[in-house]
C-alpha cells in the first residue's frame, strides 16, 4: 500500500533534481532581466559618402555609406540609425546614390554589384550583377533627366564596360564594352540639353578617350582619342561641364582638357605657378562648376577655371580644411561648404560658386579638442522659418566621428569610431573616499528631497509620463552600476578601446558611456601617407598596496608607418583621465611586443620589444627594471611565428646588443626552429594562454575515485596548419587535397608535445587555448560540415602521485620545481564533434580564481555569441558512459554539438560584424563579464555556473529582515514570558 | 561448400603471407625499433602521407614485399652542432637511412641509424666550458634530407647541463612529414632537475637515442546514430537496476520516520509525567506562601 505515494514523492524529487541540472546548463536569462545587467551600442563606421534626401521627399534623413562597408539611413534631427545593413567585407562597396527619390543605390564589389534598397525602410528592392572585370574605382551615375526612357537609367561604369540599369527594377537595359585595351573609364558625364552621355576614359599611362554614346541605346555616337605628351597619372576630376582637368605623371602639372568641341583641345599648367610652396602630396576635388580645390596636407587652394586658358587661386587657407562638393540650390546657383579650423574653434563658411569671393555664412562652431581635424564635409541646405535657406553640414572627424553642424552649434554627434576597434584592455575603477563633504549634503538635499517626492507619487501612481520618466533616469544615475567607483563585487571597470584612428577611449561597463577619450597626439599623422597606426593597448602600471595612490596607466604601441622597419611609437595614459602622461618615439623598429609578467618597484609592468634585426629592447628604461629584469633573464624565452615562411622559432636572451651602450638592449639566440614544409603545410593559427588566466587545480578527479594531472604549462603553444591548396574558400580543394595538422609545442624548447592530422578538412580555423586544453573549429569537407574538436593534455609524470601515504612522507614531486628541458610525459586525449554554425571569434570565459566551470563563447555567423559549456566539448564523453562518469557529469557522446536556444548571451541582439570577445574575471568568482566588438559593442555579465557566491537581484531581502525582526521578538518575548512565569511559580 | 572454400582461402592466404614474410628477414641491429617502418604499411586506399597506426612487423614486411613497386635507396645526412665556442656549427654526427618510395609517389625514410663522431679535445674543454657558464648546446638537422641545396635548418638546444650522466646522454626526436624534417626534439635521456648542478661526465661519449615521428590520424567522430539506437534499445534490458528489497530502497525515509514517531512516542509520554511531578512542589509551596501572609 505505501509503494504508490513512495512512488511519486521519487518522480517528484527526479523530477526537481532534473530540473535542477537542467537549470546549470541553461543559463539564460529572463525577458525582464534583459538590459540590466547589458549594454547594446549600435554604431556604422566612418562614413565616406554621404546622400541627402532631396527637399521634396520631406524627410530628414540621410543615407551613409561607411568604411566598415556599412550602408545606413540617419535621422537628421538626432543622428539615430533609421536602418543599417551590415556588407560582408568580401563585398566592399564603392559607391552610392539616390533614384526616383526612393530608391537608394549601392554599387560594391569592384562595380559587379548593383543593388536597390527601399528608402523609408532599408528592404532591398532589386540586385544585379553586371559582368565586368572588377574595377578599382568604378562610378555610379544617375542620369537626371526623365525624357531620355520611361524608366530612370542608372549608369555603371567599370574598367572598359559601361551598363545602363534601369532603376525600377534592376534590369540591364543596355551594355557597352569599348574596345580600347586598358581603358578605365574615369568620367561619366551627361549633356543638359541632348541624350547624350559622355564617358571619358584613360587606357596606358597617356591615351585619353572620349565616346559619345546614346543614352537610350548605348550605341557609340562619337570616338575620340587623343595622346597626351608627359602621360597621366590616373587622377582626374570634372572642372565644369566641358572641362575635365587630369594629373599628369610626374604629378607635376594639370591637363585642362576641353571635351565636348569635335576634338579634344588641352592646355598643361604647371602646378607650381599656381601654389608655390607644394610640399608632399596633394589631392584634387572637384567642388563645383568652374571651381576645384587642391589639398596638400596642410593647406586647401580653391582654383577658379578660365576656360582651357589657365587657372587662378581665389582663396587660400592655411590651416587645416575640408571642402564639401556642391549643392545646387537654385536654377543657376551652386553652393559648397569649407570647414576650416581657427585655433580651437571651427569656421564653417558656405559659398556660392559663381562668386566664389563672397560668403553666405560664416559661423563659428565650438568642438570637442579630442576629435582632431575635419576630414569630410557633406553640405545640406533647408528652408528657414524666413522662407530663406538654411545651410546645415555633416562633419566627418579625424577620430572617424560624425557631427550636424547648424547654426553655429554641434546638433549631435556620434562617436563612430568605436565600431572600427583595434584592441581592449581593462581598468579598475577608483577606490571610493570615506566621508562626503558637508557642501556636497547641502547641495544634494533638495535633488534628494526632489527624487523622493518623485518617487513617492510614482508609488502612488500619481506621476504623468514625464515624471515617470525622470524617476527612470533618476533610477539609472543613482542605481549602483553606473557609479564611479570599484565595488566589491569588481563589476564596475573601465574598458578601455582603441580604435584604428589611434584615438583611445574609456567605456564604463555600467552603461557603456565614454568617460573619457583623446586622439594620441603621437599617432597623429599627415593625411596623405606616412600614417601611424596604433597597434596594442596593454596595461602599463596597475598600482597596489605601497603605491596605491597613484593612478593606473595603460600603454598604448603603435609604429610610425606601415612598412616594417618604421620606427615605434609610445604612448603612456592615465586610465582615470585619459591624459597622455608620456609618449616616445622609439629609435629602433617594432616587430614584436611581449609584456613580461614582471614589475618594477613602481609597479610598471616590463615590456620586451623585439626589432627587426632581432634585438629585444627592455621597456621602462629604468635601472630598477633592468635589476628585475636581469634575475630573471636567464629564465626567458621568447618566440617569433613567421606566416611568410612557415617557421617558428625560438629564442634566447643574452646580455649585450650591437648597439653599444644600450644597456636595455639586448642580443637574442635561436634556440629551435620548426620548418613548415610550405608545399604541404602553411600556419593558419597559432594560439596560446591567455597571460592573466588562473588555473584553479592541477589535478582532475574522474569517476573512478582516480586522479589525472592536467599539464598546464604557460609555454604551451596550438599551432594548426592547412594544405595550401586548402587555404582559399571553403570548395576551393578537394577533400583528398585538404588536410590540417594540429601542434601543441613548447615554446621554451621547442618540442612537438603533440601533433596530429585531419584529412579532408580545411580552414578557417579558429582555436582557444586554456588551461590543458584546445579547441579548434574548422570545415569538414568530407562531412559537409563544421567541426570542432577538443585536445586535452595530462601529465603522466605525476601520475603516480595517488598514495596518500606517499603524500605524507612528502615523497611525491608535486612541488618539485618544473623545467622545461626535462622530458615530458604527456598523454592525450581528443575528439571530434560537428557544429552547425561557422565562427566568427572564439574565446573562453575567464573567472578570477578558475573554479568556475568554463563556457565557451562562440561568435557565430550572425554576429550573435553562443556560451557553450565546456563540458560538451570533453574528450572523455562515450556512447554508453558507466554510472560512475555520470556521477561526474560527463554527458553521453553526440554526433553533434548541441546549440540551445537560450545559450546565446546575446539574447535578442546582433552584434553587427563582430570581431572579438572579451572575457574580463570580475572580483566575484562566480561571474565574468563579457565585452563583444564589431561594428557594434555589446557588454554583459556571464554566470557560467549560476551565481553560487552572491544572492540574485530577486532576493527579497524585506522577508529576510523580516523573518529575523519575528524571530528576535519572538525569542525576546517567549523569554519575558518564562521570566515571569518562573517568578510567578517562586512566589507560589 | 561456401564456408570451406572461405576457410581454404583463408588458408592460402595465411601461408602466402607467412611466405612473403619469410622471404624478408632483416639482420639488421637496431637502436630502437620505433617507428622506422612508417609509412611501408600504408594502404593503398590513402592517398595521403602515411600516418600509419601500429601494423604488426611481420604484416610491414609482407606488405614491403609484396607491393614490389617500393625503392629504396640508402641516404646519409649530417647532424652538426654548436658547442657555442664561436665555431659554429660543425659536423657532429651521420644519420643513415634508407628513402623508400611508396607506390604512390610518397617517400619515406626507414632504418634510421645514427653514428655520432668522436668529440675531440678542444670539443671537450669547449663542452666543459658549457657546462660551466649553464649555456646551450645546440644541434642542427637540414630541414629537407633529399635538397640538401636547401639552407633551411631545423634548430634545437638544450642546457648543456642536461645532458651528463655517465656518459653523455641525448634524446632525439625527429618528426617527419615525408622527405621533410618539420622539427627535431633534443633532450636529454631522464630528467633535468632544476637548479640544474654541474655534473662532470665520465665518459666522453655520446650515447644517443633516435626516434622517428610522423603525425598520428585524428580520431574520426564515428557516425553514432546507430550505435545510440542500439544502446537504446540494450538500454531497457541491461540497464534495469536488480530489484531491491524494500528495506534497501526506502531506509532512508523510514528511519527519520522512525526517529520522529520515537520522539513524539517519548513526548508523549513525558507529558503526563512531568505533569504529575510539577503538580506536587507546587501544592508544597501553595502552604508555605500561604503562611508568610
Amino acid at each position: 500500500m505505501a509503494a504508490p505515494p513512495h512512488h511519486s514523492l521519487l518522480i517528484l524529487l527526479t523530477g526537481l533534481l532534473v530540473v535542477a541540472f537542467l537549470s546549470t546548463l541553461a543559463a539564460a536569462i529572463y525577458e525582464d532581466q534583459v538590459g540590466l545587467a547589458d549594454w547594446h551600442q549600435k554604431y556604422i563606421g566612418k562614413v565616406k559618402q554621404a546622400v541627402y534626401h532631396s527637399q521634396k521627399s520631406g524627410r530628414r534623413r540621410v543615407v551613409v555609406l561607411t568604411e566598415e562597408n556599412v550602408i545606413s539611413s540617419l535621422d537628421l534631427r538626432s543622428g539615430d540609425i533609421f536602418w543599417r545593413h551590415v556588407i560582408d567585407k568580401n563585398d566592399p562597396l564603392d559607391q552610392l546614390s539616390l533614384s526616383l527619390g526612393k530608391y537608394v543605390l549601392s554599387l560594391s564589389s569592384g562595380g559587379t554589384i548593383l543593388r536597390a534598397w527601399n528608402l523609408p525602410d532599408g528592404q532591398m528592392i532589386w540586385e544585379t550583377n553586371l559582368q565586368t572585370s572588377t574595377s578599382s574605382n568604378p562610378q555610379l551615375h544617375v542620369l537626371s533627366n526623365n525624357k531620355v526612357a520611361k524608366d530612370n537609367l542608372v549608369l555603371i561604369s567599370a574598367g572598359r564596360w559601361m551598363y545602363a540599369v534601369s532603376s525600377i527594377d534592376g534590369s540591364i537595359s543596355w551594355e557597352k564594352e569599348f574596345s580600347l585595351d586598358g581603358l578605365e573609364i574615369k568620367q561619366v558625364l551627361q549633356s543638359p540639353e541632348s541624350d547624350i552621355v559622355y564617358a571619358i576614359g584613360i587606357a596606358g599611362s597617356s591615351k585619353l578617350a572620349l565616346y559619345h554614346l546614346s543614352a537610350k541605346t548605348g550605341e557609340i555616337l562619337k570616338d575620340i582619342q587623343e595622346s597626351l605628351p608627359g602621360g597621366l597619372c590616373g587622377e582626374t576630376v570634372l572642372g565644369s561641364d566641358n572641362l575635365l582637368v587630369a594629373l599628369n605623371k610626374a604629378r607635376s602639372s594639370l591637363f585642362l582638357i576641353d571635351f565636348k568641341g569635335d576634338r579634344i583641345s588641352y592646355n598643361k599648367v604647371h602646378i607650381s605657378d599656381l601654389v608655390q610652396d607644394l610640399s608632399g602630396t596633394f589631392k584634387l576635388q572637384t567642388v563645383s562648376n568652374g571651381v576645384i580645390a587642391l589639398q596638400t596636407f596642410s593647406t586647401i587652394s580653391l582654383l577658379k577655371l578660365k576656360g582651357t586658358d589657365g587657372l587662378e587661386v581665389v582663396q587660400r587657407f592655411d590651416q587645416p580644411a575640408a571642402v564639401s562638393d556642391a549643392l545646387t540650390i537654385s536654377e543657376k546657383d551652386d553652393a559648397f561648404a569649407i570647414m576650416q579650423h581657427v585655433g580651437s574653434q571651427i569656421e564653417f563658411i558656405v559659398k556660392f560658386t559663381n562668386d566664389v569671393s563672397s560668403e553666405i555664412i560664416r559661423e563659428n562652431v565650438n568642438i570637442d579638442q579630442h576629435r582632431g581635424n575635419v576630414e569630410k564635409v557633406f553640405l545640406n541646405s533647408y528652408i528657414r522659418t524666413d522662407k530663406s535657406h538654411g545651410f546645415r553640414a555633416l562633419v566627418v572627424m579625424e577620430d572617424h566621428s560624425l557631427l550636424l553642424i547648424q547654426q553655429g552649434e554641434v546638433v549631435w554627434s556620434r562617436e563612430d569610431g568605436l565600431a572600427s576597434i583595434v584592441d581592449v584592455t581593462t581598468s579598475e575603477l577608483p577606490v571610493e573616499k570615506d566621508g562626503v563633504s558637508v557642501a556636497d549634503v547641502e547641495h544634494n538635499l533638495f535633488e534628494w528631497l526632489k527624487g523622493h517626492m518623485l518617487k513617492l507619487k510614482g508609488t502612488l501612481m500619481l506621476a504623468n509620463a514625464d515624471e515617470v520618466a525622470a524617476i527612470q533616469a533618476l533610477r539609472l544615475k543613482s542605481s549602483e552600476k553606473n557609479k564611479m567607483t570599484r565595488d566589491h563585487n569588481g563589476f564596475r571597470k573601465l574598458l578601455i578601446v582603441l580604435t584604428k584612428a589611434g584615438k583611445v577611449m574609456a567605456l564604463h561597463t555600467g552603461d557603456g558611456r565614454i568617460i573619457w577619450s583623446n586622439l594620441l597626439p603621437s599617432f597623429r599623422g599627415s593625411r596623405f601617407g606616412g600614417m601611424p597606426s596604433a597597434l596594442r593597448i596593454y596595461q602599463w602600471q596597475v598600482p597596489h598596496h605601497s603605491i596605491m595612490r597613484e593612478n593606473p596607466s595603460v600603454l598604448v604601441v603603435g609604429k610610425s608607418g606601415a612598412e616594417s622597419s618604421a620606427p615605434g611609437v609610445f604612448s603612456i595614459l592615465d586610465s582615470y583621465s585619459g591624459e597622455e602622461l608620456n609618449s616616445m618615439r622609439l629609435d629602433h623598429s617594432l616587430v614584436q611586443i611581449i609584456p613580461l609578467t614582471l614589475k618594477d618597484l613602481s609597479e610598471q609592468r616590463l615590456h620586451l620589444i623585439v626589432d627587426s634585426n632581432s634585438n629585444a629592447h627592455l621597456y621602462p628604461k629604468s635601472p630598477d627594471s633592468l635589476n628585475a629584469f636581469l634575475h630573471e633573464m636567464s629564465n626567458l624565452y621568447f618566440y617569433s611565428v613567421d606566416i611568410q615562411t612557415n617557421v617558428i622559432r625560438g629564442y634566447s636572451l643574452h646580455k649585450s646588443c650591437d648597439v653599444k651602450g644600450d644597456e636595455y638592449c639586448f642580443s637574442t639566440k635561436e634556440l629551435w626552429s620548426i620548418i613548415f614544409p610550405s608545399d604541404s603545410e602553411r600556419i593558419a593559427i597559432t594560439e596560446t594562454r591567455k597571460m592573466n588566466e588562473v588555473v584553479h587545480t592541477q589535478a582532475k578527479i574522474i569517476g573512478d575515485h582516480d586522479v589525472m594531472y592536467k599539464y598546464l604549462s604557460k609555454n604551451l603553444v596550438f599551432v594548426a596548419t592547412v594544405s595550401p591548396k586548402a587555404a582559399g574558400n571553403i570548395g576551393s580543394a578537394l577533400p583528398e587535397e585538404a588536410s590540417l595538422v594540429a601542434y601543441l609545442i613548447d615554446a621554451v624548447t621547442g618540442r612537438i608535445l603533440h601533433r596530429v592530422t585531419h584529412h579532408g578538412a580545411q580552414g578557417p580555423v579558429h582555436a582557444v587555448l586554456s588551461e590543458n586544453w584546445v579547441v579548434y573549429h574548422y570545415f569538414n569537407l568530407r562531412a559537409h560540415r563544421f567541426e570542432m574538436a577538443v585536445i586535452e593534455i595530462y601529465d603522466q609524470s605525476r601520475a603516480d602521485n595517488k598514495d596518500v601515504m606517499k603524500l605524507i612522507v612528502g615523497k611525491h614531486n608535486l612541488s618539485a620545481p618544473i623545467t622545461s628541458f626535462a622530458r615530458p610525459e604527456v598523454a592525450v586525449k581528443s575528439q571530434s564533434y560537428f557544429f552547425t554554425h561557422s565562427v566568427k571569434a572564439m574565446s573562453v570565459t575567464q573567472t578570477a580564481k578558475g573554479i568556475t566551470s568554463k563556457q565557451l563563447l562562440i561568435g557565430t555567423i550572425g554576429d550573435q555569441v553562443l556560451a557553450l559549456d565546456k563540458r560538451y566539448l570533453d574528450p572523455r564523453r562515450s556512447a554508453n558512459p558507466t554510472q560512475q562518469e555520470k556521477e561526474e557529469g560527463i554527458i553521453p557522446l553526440t554526433d553533434s554539438l548541441p546549440i540551445n536556444p537560450q545559450s546565446f548571451v546575446t539574447h535578442s541582439h546582433q552584434v553587427e560584424a563582430l570581431r572579438g570577445i572579451v572575457s574580463i574575471p570580475a572580483k566575484l568568482e562566480s561571474t565574468t563579464l563579457v565585452f563583444t566588438y564589431g561594428v557594434d559593442l555589446f557588454y554583459t555579465q556571464l554566470a557560467p555556473s549560476r551565481t553560487y557566491d552572491s544572492l540574485t537581484d530577486e532576493f527579497s531581502y524585506a522577508l529576510l529582515l523580516i523573518t529575523i525582526v519575528v524571530l528576535v521578538a519572538a525569542i525576546i518575548f517567549t523569554w519575558i514570558w518564562s521570566e515571569k512565569k518562573e517568578l510567578r511559580d517562586k512566589w507560589r | 561448400m561456401a564456408p570451406l572454400r572461405r576457410a581454404l582461402l583463408a588458408l592460402a592466404g595465411l601461408l602466402l603471407l607467412s611466405l612473403a614474410a619469410s622471404a624478408f628477414q632483416s639482420d639488421e641491429l637496431l637502436l630502437n625499433d620505433d617507428e622506422e617502418f612508417e609509412g611501408v604499411g600504408a594502404r593503398p586506399s590513402s592517398p595521403l602521407p602515411p600516418a600509419a597506426p601500429a601494423v604488426s612487423s611481420r604484416r610491414r614486411s609482407a606488405d614491403a614485399s609484396s607491393t614490389g613497386a617500393a625503392e629504396s635507396n640508402a641516404m646519409q645526412f649530417t647532424l652538426e652542432h654548436d658547442l657555442g665556442a664561436g665555431k659554429g656549427f660543425v659536423p657532429a654526427g651521420t644519420f643513415s637511412a634508407r628513402l623508400k618510395t611508396s607506390a604512390h609517389g610518397t617517400q619515406t625514410l626507414t632504418k634510421l641509424r645514427f653514428t655520432r663522431n668522436e668529440l675531440a679535445e678542444d670539443d671537450k674543454d669547449a663542452f666543459k666550458k658549457l657546462l660551466q657558464e649553464d649555456g646551450f648546446y645546440t644541434i642542427r638537422l637540414p630541414s629537407n634530407v633529399l635538397d640538401t641545396t636547401r639552407k633551411d635548418n631545423v634548430v634545437s638546444s638544450i642546457k648543456a647541463r642536461c645532458i651528463p650522466r655517465d656518459s653523455l646522454d641525448e634524446h632525439i626526436v625527429i618528426h617527419m612529414d615525408g622527405v621533410n624534417i618539420l622539427a627535431v626534439n633534443y633532450g636529454s635521456v631522464g630528467g633535468c632537475q632544476y637548479p640544474r648542478p654541474i655534473k662532470l661526465p665520465s665518459k666522453w661519449t655520446f650515447n644517443s637515442y633516435t626516434i622517428l615521428k610522423t603525425a598520428e590520424l585524428a580520431p574520426r567522430t564515428p557516425s553514432f546514430a546507430d550505435q545510440l539506437i542500439e544502446a537504446d534499445n540494450g538500454l531497457g534490458e541491461v540497464m534495469k537496476p536488480p530489484e531491491k528489497s524494500f528495506w534497501a530502497k526506502y531506509w532512508m525515509y523510514i528511519i527519520p520516520l522512525g526517529l520522529i514517531v520515537m520522539n513524539a512516542v517519548t513526548a508523549a509520554a513525558n507529558i503526563p509525567e512531568e505533569a504529575a511531578g510539577q503538580g506536587q512542589p507546587g501544592a508544597q509551596r501553595a502552604p508555605a506562601a500561604a503562611r508568610r501572609r
